[in-house]
């Protein structure tokens, strides 16, 4: 067995358990606290891909800032801890998960049947250049700039927008 | 990278995705729904990184930076909703916010 067939079992097991235990814990912290977990291990597996800006920004942006802003506002709200998650009655829960089952066993029937990689040749020369910090710098600098000047407009008026929501008002 | 398949980080994305979209259906606290939503941004983000990979082109980890983008954006302005809302109705629970429904 390969090392990167070892790494991406080990990586793949840990995103699928931290997801399925953010969805299914009552405390609302313990829940984030899995999701960090989630990011990490998302992180690892883009370093696998040969995708290393990726992988950087996804801890620094994702488990470093979105999911303290996350943490803050948990700590801000008392939030009481949710029912057990199956134990009350809801019917419509039991059919929300059995669409979901149906739902995702379509997509890997999609998958295994379709075969997506068919076409593909992989090129491991370079997929390792496309993942570089200066591929990904020369490609959003010229060819995709005006793109990155209005995400910067957007997280300029989102700044904005939540400053003016959560301002409190006065009466 | 070349001897995993390309399906297997398919299925793992949309099983990630599947997992989000259940958690916004049986979930009722308004923070962890919003959770559950960075969940499938990521799990669509980790199968544009598959592409980009496997095809050798910079583009698709482009998109995944704006996707980020729109993520810190929905995260901040998502959760400034959620304090506002609880200001008003001392509830993040989704069942009692329902002023927009009669």
């Amino acid at each position: 067995m390969k090392i990167d067939l070892i790494l991406f079992f080990l990586l793949a097991g840990i995103a699928v358990v931290t997801s399925i235990l953010v969805i299914t814990r009552r405390n609302a912290i313990i829940s984030a606290v899995f999701l960090v977990l989630n990011f990490f291990a998302l992180a690892g597996l883009y370093l696998l891909l040969n995708a290393q800006f990726i992988s950087v920004v996804q801890i620094i942006v994702y488990a470093g800032a979105i999911m303290v802003l996350f943490l803050f506002v948990l700590m801000l709200l008392r939030t009481d801890n949710e029912s057990p998650i199956l134990s009350d009655k809801r019917p419509l829960k039991y059919f929300a998960i059995l669409i979901s089952v149906f739902v995702f066993v379509q997509i890997a029937y999609l998958l295994f049947a379709g075969k997506p990689s068919r076409n593909i040749t992989p090129d491991e020369a370079a997929s390792i250049n496309s993942g570089t910090i200066q591929a990904i710098g020369k490609e959003l600098y010229t060819n995709y700039i005006i793109p990155f000047e209005v995400a910067g407009f957007l997280l300029l008026a989102a700044t904005i927008g939540a400053l003016v929501l959560a301002k409190k008002k006065f009466e | 990278m070349s001897s995993v398949p390309m399906e297997y980080y398919l299925i793992l994305s949309a099983f990630m995705f599947i997992v989000g979209v259940t958690g916004v259906l049986i979930r009722r606290n308004a923070i962890v729904v919003f959770m559950c939503i960075e969940l499938m941004l990521n799990s669509a983000n980790l199968s544009l990184v598959t592409f980009s990979s496997y095809l050798g082109n910079p583009i698709g980890q482009i998109f995944v930076f704006f996707v980020m983008t729109v993520a810190a954006a929905e995260a901040a302005v998502g959760l400034a909703i959620i304090i506002a809302i609880f200001r008003n109705k001392l509830t993040v629970n989704i069942d009692e916010i329902n002023i927009f429904k009669w």
